[in-house]
């Protein structure tokens, strides 16, 4: 099924929030405006986007270290994410989970996740929920190319199978974990190519053309709704920037700046809107001020936020609390 | 009232759950054949839907059940031994437990995970002989170890009931072990510890399969002249502080016999809470029974050596009453 004009543009205006939302926050780490580090989504745009077009609010996703775009593209409010950056109260968590850890449950965001590999099996119980309540809502694991070597994926992936799970696997190959080389680290050249191990249809697609992305998840996540159970695409794509912020201080020397370069001609973000133009879709210069102008709301909205009380860091952790519960360190 | 074993109380506790709650469902290894006798007949009379063979990937169901339980389910995990816990380590403590946290108080994860025949059995050596419920405590996660066949129930409705992650403990020492249980739908809160026999002379804090051994070392110490006060915790996060507290204060002398390792066991928090909390009626020193921290030995003639006998309890229990501090 070939995307709507509004879909059309709909993509290009989520892909320059990432875009920007990104830089952005890189801006606010180097400022110490927050804390830590982030991992980000710079490049690998048109995948977060052309996975979560295809998906409706009910859906359900699970989302990895390199959330934000995965997040953004779920519908997740910027307001609450930069709020969750800075620590502030009115972040997603509260500000006890940051950067890798953005859950929004009423968006169907079932979180980021800080363990590689994790959030894969949450993503297939979501799924076994929705078949055991006979809904035709479906999932989504998002994962990179470091975490299909990780045990907790595979014994998801086969559990999907066996179960028939109305939930989708999508393969984020950046080509890297960290500085590892998915070639050093997999002999096949095809990760979707392990799909067929448990008996499951796969894709491997363009990562870097969120139509292509946007069409293969529509038709698999079809099939997972109509009862066909779950599917595995792989997406190519490519971070433009370091593994995490921190990066660029470490001085790490493992792919050329010319393979760099090579997939910096493929950026969606510069591709797509040349495309749009001639299509006559929409004028992306204008779509470009509404989201600088989203996002400067945004990060007001953060700053002007409240701290959490320190207090505050002993709510939550139980939906049935006991006295002393938890014990406090003192 | 009616005798019971104690693993026919677990299932009938499990049982009426699935009957009254159609959101409660069984995953985990064998459970439609039920080799371990928790889920017998349940198949059968409850459905694929309801009781799912899972492959052997621990890890992976246990993350399942995550989401299931985020997504309005309330799964009821078997592990099939306790080493299991080891292997979807991860999956249990730092995703089922701190996601809520982590995500603000977002949402609840209703899952129950029972650690079936946990702790020793003979000849089954160091990989299937743990009992590792500090682990899980230390972790923050809500853990439970019914020492009766009327808790054995109690208690798994309770953790079914419960809107968190609950692990329920159920050692082989007292799978078989018979006791009266109440008729109907009654509830083992969680956070109540038990008193298992009242006494006055000195406390003993006893955890699951020994409760059985500590409630006949007091019947000796009783023919001795002691009486002496055996207190099961049964809930061990949270844990009932109150009903300890009160005990020690009452007693001013305390003997933990518990079957986790010395080093960071659940002993050595009793010990800490006792300390802390009743200094001044102590009349004696915090005394622990404990599994010396090596792996369970296979041949049965090193057992003593390792695992908390009730000869060495007996001894802990009089050098306790003995002391007399000026
Ligand atoms: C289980 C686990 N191992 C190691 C790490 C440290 N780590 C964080 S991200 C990462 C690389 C992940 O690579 P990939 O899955 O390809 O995702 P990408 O960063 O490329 O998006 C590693 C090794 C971790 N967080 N979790
Ligand atoms: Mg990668």
């Amino acid at each position: 099924m070939n995307a709507s004009d509004n879909q059309l543009v709909g993509f290009y205006r989520c892909m320059r929030l990432i875009r920007r939302f990104e830089e952005r926050v890189v801006e606010l780490v180097n400022r110490n405006e927050i804390v830590g580090t982030t991992h980000e989504y710079v490049g690998e745009e048109a995948v977060a986007t052309g996975v979560c077009h295809a998906l409706g609010v009910e859906d359900v996703i699970t989302s990895t270290h390199r959330g934000h775009g995965h997040i953004l593209a779920k519908g997740g409010d910027p307001r609450r994410m930069v709020a969750e950056l800075m620590g502030r109260k009115t972040g997603y968590n509260g500000g006890r989970g940051g950067s890798m850890h953005i859950a929004d449950l009423g968006l169907g965001i079932y979180g980021a996740n800080g363990i590689v590999g994790a959030g894969v099996p949450i993503a297939c119980g979501a799924a076994m929920a929705f078949k055991q309540r006979d809904s035709s809502r479906v999932a989504v694991a998002f994962f990179g190319d470091g975490a299909i070597n990780q045990g907790v994926v595979h014994e998801a992936m086969n559990l999907a199978c066996i179960w028939q799970l109305p939930v989708v696997f999508v393969c984020e190959n950046n080509g890297y974990g960290i500085t590892a080389s998915i070639r050093d680290m997999s002999r096949i050249q095809k990760l979707s190519d392990r799909a067929a191990a448990y008996g499951m249809p796969a894709e491997t697609v363009d990562g870097m053309d969120v139509r292509a992305v946007h069409a293969a998840t529509t038709a698999l996540v079809a099939r997972a709704r109509a009862g066909g159970g779950p599917s595995f695409i792989e997406c190519l794509t490519y971070r433009f920037v370091g593994h995490f912020t921190a990066e660029r201080a470490l001085g790490l020397k493992y792919r050329t700046e010319q393979e760099v370069a090579e997939w910096r001609l493929r950026d969606p973000i510069a591709t797509y809107p040349l495309w749009l133009r001639d299509q006559k879709l929409c004028d992306p210069a204008r779509v470009d001020e509404e989201v600088e102008a989203q996002l400067e709301e945004a990060i007001a909205y953060a700053r002007e936020s409240e701290l959490p009380a320190p207090q505050d860091a002993l709510q939550g952790m139980y939906a049935v609390t006991y006295p002393g519960l938890p014990a406090r360190g003192w | 009232m009616r005798e019971m074993r104690y693993l026919e109380a677990m299932r009938e506790g499990l049982r009426e759950e699935m009957l009254r709650d159609d959101a409660v469902f069984v995953l985990g290894e064998d459970v439609r054949n039920s080799v371990r006798g928790l889920t017998k007949g349940l198949f059968q009379e409850f459905g694929a839907k309801r009781v799912y063979d899972t492959p052997i990937s621990e890890a992976g169901f246990t993350g399942l059940a995550t989401g299931a339980a985020i997504a309005g389910m309330r799964p009821v995990v078997e592990y099939q031994i306790n080493a299991l816990v080891f292997v979807a380590f991860d999956q249990l403590v730092d995703q089922a437990q701190k996601l809520r946290y982590m995500m603000g108080g977002q949402g609840t994860i209703p899952v129950t995970y029972v650690v079936m025949a946990s702790g020793a059995r003979r000849g089954l050596s160091g990989q299937h002989s743990d009992h590792p419920y500090p682990l899980l405590v230390h972790m923050g996660m809500k853990t439970v170890m019914p020492a009766t066949p009327e808790d054995a129930k109690g208690l798994m409705k309770a953790a079914i009931r419960e809107d968190d992650p609950v692990v329920i403990f159920a050692p082989s020492a007292l799978l078989a072990n018979k006791g009266p249980v109440p008729d109907g739908d009654y509830l083992t809160p969680l956070g109540r510890a038990r008193i298992a026999r009242e006494g006055k002379d000195l406390t003993i804090v006893a955890l699951g399969p020994l409760v059985p051994d500590a409630l006949k070392c007091a019947e000796t110490l009783a023919a001795e002249g002691v009486s002496a006060e055996v207190i099961d915790p049964r809930s061990l996060l949270p844990l009932d502080h109150d009903t300890l507290l009160r005990s020690v204060r009452k007693t001013g002398r305390v003997v933990i016999f518990d079957d986790s390792n010395r080093t960071c066991g659940y002993a050595a928090e009793i010990s800490a809470v006792v300390a802390d909390q009743a200094w001044h009626a102590l009349r004696a020193p915090v005394r622990r029974i404990t599994r010396s921290d090596v792996p369970v030995p296979f041949s049965i003639a090193l057992d003593t050596c390792v695992l908390p006998s009730p000869e060495r309890l007996l001894e802990a229990c009089r050098a306790s009453v003995k002391e007399t501090r000026t």
